[in-house]
């Protein structure tokens, strides 16, 4: 296990690294820079600009540079839980070319708390429906409390996120008669208002980001169920005269949802990091809209960081899946200690 | 395999909880109102605003979305007019006179402004203001805008560190003389803009030097104004919040609580915002619904005259656009009439020349109208009859709907009218400009808005050496008469001049002109005192909020 945990993070660290190299390189490669605007901006200035960046440097200083500020230095775990990456790691990714006076640390400490409270509430969104619709589905199958169920699922999953956003904003935004419409906008109401109306703003982000993972737990879980209703064991327990409700939660769901657990940690990287595209359909202050708006805007600072960050939250769920798998399978464990 | 109904109640436990999670979300909200009318109600201005603002440093911030906040918190000499841009409004300055030939300006400071923090706003601070932009270590991108300063070239290059060498002084506490490169009668417009705002100096000092970018005075526990709004929240690409400032001088005018400026960059998101009641002011409206509002809405859609001209670039180094009779060809054959009708359908005026009509009683001498026979007859002149042996070309535009729209007509339109064949790329906004800047592209779709209100702002783009010509165009004796303009101080021998300029770039035409700009956007019947301006600027201190209880 030790052996195992140990060889895990040395490949994180390696792959971090090697993600930052690529970053560096592509940043470099694409045209246009930080600083060109539509009005030109004077060749001296320009210069100056440049020079305060750093940009002036050999390749290999600013990448240096670079690969030294974003390596941990220290590690203070309550630093981290507050977003902090500078007291909590040593990281620092420096200013934003774009945002004058704003760090890249700063930017994401602030952003990164909304992607991560969006994808919580699409996470319970997704389980819950999704559990629910699956075992529905299998314990009723071939009627029509499966088909209709599995047909939307169906629908979810081929529905990009750019599609059901938009659609999900037309039919609770302006189609649905007044006490049920929902702000189809922001993140927070534009007026001083309880937490509880904050919440009502939540809503359809949270939807749309959960549906779609809904749709992927659904049919997981209807599979997995009717695989497990279907074994000797519940047969047996049946027999015994164990009733409905206990065979299928304690000895149904309990197996079956094995295969969900091990699925759940991916979505839940994905839904915090995922969501960049409904951070632009509802004009959220997540950290996806840096992402696609450091892009577009050369700022190579938020660039590295936000990818930085996004990644390491990836590798780090898929870790922790990872271990709970070996922890939980003893096959697992042999192999990995072999 | 039986299941009882206790099976499917069971898994439907979920999906009830989530249920009354809506429920009580729903029930908890009593609140019928939409946003807006709760903040009609409360004074408070919901605006959306392009972009998240790169920062509030008034001496290094370039673009529209951050003038639109700066103007509020800051206020320049001279101020902004409610309802007519080239009108000097007095700010700072009560009274200004300037000298026979208007190269040197005396500006008399009023002596109740105040900043934020209650400092008095000193002819001092205007003169630190103007030395910290020209700072060569700043890197402001606007510092240009200053060089019409005696002295401001040589200490923004670096070739003199002396201060005393620039044409600023300053006479007394509350009296500031500006001594200019040359006669500059349209001074007072210039100075409206953010270059020339004031900064406080002990601010800056307490959290940096004169001459750094990385400070954080701007952040909004640190920020000190002069405007009649001064910061109060600002959370990014969320939104950012002004109220109202009690040590403006004219606070008694000033009739809003405050303001908040919502980033929204795309137009379709933003005009929903707009239906759903969550903005009063809509920047931008998508062309595909601007039909919806034009006939379902009117009283709320607005088309206003904008400083601004759309136009194509010709690289004037590729062949055959070399050659002149090739650019007019081409620039004759754009039916710009249609192209306004059909495609951008927002009032547009199609351009005769170059310089936005009818600005300080400059009217351009351009005649250009769509005239395919002209067109046709000058291309096999060129030596391309009916377009034959014309070279296959794309049209460079950045990536927009409304651009592609109108690039796809033009290139209908001359397949029918010239019988040439060109292609549209389209690519992201960074790319096409570095492209545009480096004359990687033979046709590049182009636009242009004026700084201020007067004909040079258009006309001294296409010098030989003006970094935004990107043509590689470039004509003697136009270089010669802009450098008459620069010193000329009679507004009727400068209009001439400058007449003359134009009439030399439209013969030769390094660009098709299209269009002068409208503005289009959306205005909720709440805000009152929202005046049509040329420069779209809107000072904030005479608007009023009157609840109309108008809803789409």
């Amino acid at each position: 296990m030790f052996r195992f945990l140990i060889s895990r993070l040395l490949q994180t660290i390696l792959v971090l690294y090697l993600i930052a190299t690529v970053v560096f390189v592509m940043m470099k490669a694409v045209p246009g820079g930080p600083f060109s605007q539509e009005r030109n901006v004077s060749e001296h200035i320009l210069q100056k600009l440049e020079e305060q960046y750093g940009l002036h440097d050999p390749l290999h200083v600013q990448y240096a540079k670079y690969m030294w500020n974003i390596t941990p230095k220290r590690l203070s775990p309550r630093a981290l839980l507050a977003f902090d990456l500078k007291e909590g790691l040593g990281i620092d990714f420096g200013y934003s070319f774009r945002y004058e006076g704003r760090t890249v640390n700063q930017l994401i400490a602030e952003s990164l708390p909304v992607s991560a409270e969006l994808g919580f509430y699409a996470l319970i969104i997704a389980a819950l429906l999704g559990i629910s619709t699956g075992s529905l589905a299998a314990l009723k199958q071939n009627s029509s409390w499966d088909h209709i169920p599995m047909a939307i699922v169906m629908i979810g999953i081929c529905l990009p996120t750019f599609v059901l956003g938009p659609i999900l904003i037309l039919v609770f935004g302006f189609w649905v008669p007044e006490p049920f419409r929902l702000p189809v906008l922001f993140w927070e109401p534009s007026y001083d208002a309880p937490w509880l109306e904050s919440l009502r703003y939540r809503i359809l982000p949270a939807m749309t980001l959960g549906l779609y993972y809904a749709a992927g737990i659904a049919r997981l879980t209807r599979g997995s169920m009717l695989e497990v209703l279907g074994q000797d064991y519940i047969r047996t327990a049946r027999a015994k005269g164990v009733s409905p409700f206990n065979v299928v939660v304690k000895h149904g769901l309990r197996t079956g949802m094995i295969p969900v657990i091990s699925y759940l940690g991916p979505v839940a990287a994905h839904l915090i990091t995922g969501s960049f595209v409904i951070e632009y359909i509802f004009m959220l202050p997540g950290l996806g809209r840096h992402l696609i708006n450091a892009a577009l805007n050369r700022d190579y600072t938020l660039i590295m960081g936000t990818v930085l960050v996004y990644a390491a939250i990836l590798i780090l769920f898929n870790f922790i899946v990872d271990t709970l798998l070996v922890w939980l399978n003893p096959r697992l464990r042999l192999r990995s200690n072999a | 395999m039986g299941m009882t109904r206790r099976h499917i109640l069971w898994s439907l436990i979920p999906q009830g909880i989530l249920l009354s999670l809506f429920t009580l979300v729903f029930s908890s909200c009593t609140e019928s109102r939409t946003p807006v009318e709760i903040a009609s109600a409360q004074g408070m201005l919901l605006l959306g605003n392009g972009s998240e603002p790169h920062g509030l440093d008034p001496h290094l911030t370039t673009g529209v979305p951050e003038h639109n906040i700066l103007h509020a918190i800051f206020e320049g000499l001279i101020a902004y007019h409610p309802t007519d841009e080239s009108a000097p409004e007095p700010g700072v300055a009560e009274s200004w006179e300037h000298n026979s030939d208007a190269s040197v300006w005396t500006f008399h400071l009023r002596h109740d402004a105040r900043w934020s923090n209650g400092d008095p706003v000193l002819a001092s601070d205007f003169s630190y203001s103007i030395r910290r932009i020209l700072s060569p270590a700043l890197g402001a991108q606007y510092a240009d805008q200053l060089i019409v300063l005696k002295g401001a070239e040589d200490f923004l290059k670096g070739n003199t560190t002396d201060f005393a060498t620039v044409g600023v002084e300053v006479v007394d506490t509350h009296t500031l003389r500006l001594h200019l490169i040359g006669p500059t009668p349209h001074l007072p417009g210039m100075l409206k803009h953010n270059a020339w705002y004031p900064v406080n100096p002990r601010v800056i000092e307490a959290f940096g030097s004169i001459d750094s970018r990385e400070s954080d005075w701007t952040r909004p526990e640190n920020l000190v104004g002069n405007g009649a709004f001064r910061i109060s929240r600002w959370v990014t690409n969320s939104y950012l919040e002004v109220l109202k400032s009690d040590t403006y001088w004219d606070a008694d005018r000033v009739r809003i609580k405050g303001i908040r400026f919502f980033p929204i960059e795309k137009a379709s998101t933003e005009e929903a915002a707009f239906r759903a009641g969550q903005i009063h002011y809509c920047s931008n409206i998508p062309i595909d619904r601007i039909e919806f509002y034009r006939s379902k809405h009117p009283e709320v859609i607005r088309f206003d005259d904008y400083l601004g001209t759309y136009f194509y670039r010709f690289n004037t180094t590729r062949p055959p656009l070399d050659q002149p009779l090739v650019r007019r060809a081409l620039t004759l054959a754009i039916d710009t009439g249609l192209i306004v009708r059909e495609v951008t359908r927002g009032g547009e005026t199609p351009a005769r020349g170059f310089v936005y009509d009818g600005v300080s009683g400059y009217h351009t001498p351009g005649n250009i109208a769509f005239d395919p026979e002209t067109a046709r007859r000058l291309l096999a002149e060129a030596g391309f009859p009916e377009g034959s042996g014309f070279p296959k070309m794309d049209i460079l535009i950045n990536t927009q709907e409304a651009h592609k729209m109108i690039a796809e007509a033009i290139q209908q339109m001359w397949r029918d009218h010239l019988g040439i064949d060109v292609g549209i790329v389209n690519q992201e906004w960074k790319v096409y400009l570095d492209n545009q800047v480096n004359l990687r592209y033979s046709i590049s779709r182009s636009g242009w808005i004026g700084d201020y209100v007067d004909p040079i702002t258009f006309l001294m783009i296409w010098t030989s050496d003006s970094g935004n010509n990107q043509t590689g165009w470039s004509n003697h004796r136009y270089d010669e008469l802009y450098k008459q303009v620069l010193v000329t101080g009679d507004p009727g021998l400068r209009n001439a001049l400058m007449g003359e300029m134009e009439s030399i770039f439209l013969d030769e035409l390094p660009v098709a002109p299209i269009y002068w700009y409208t503005r289009k956007y959306l205005l909720h019947p709440d805000v009152k005192n929202w005046h049509p301006k040329l420069l779209d600027y809107h000072p904030f201190k005479f608007i009023q909020l009157e609840p109309t209880g108008f809803r789409l």
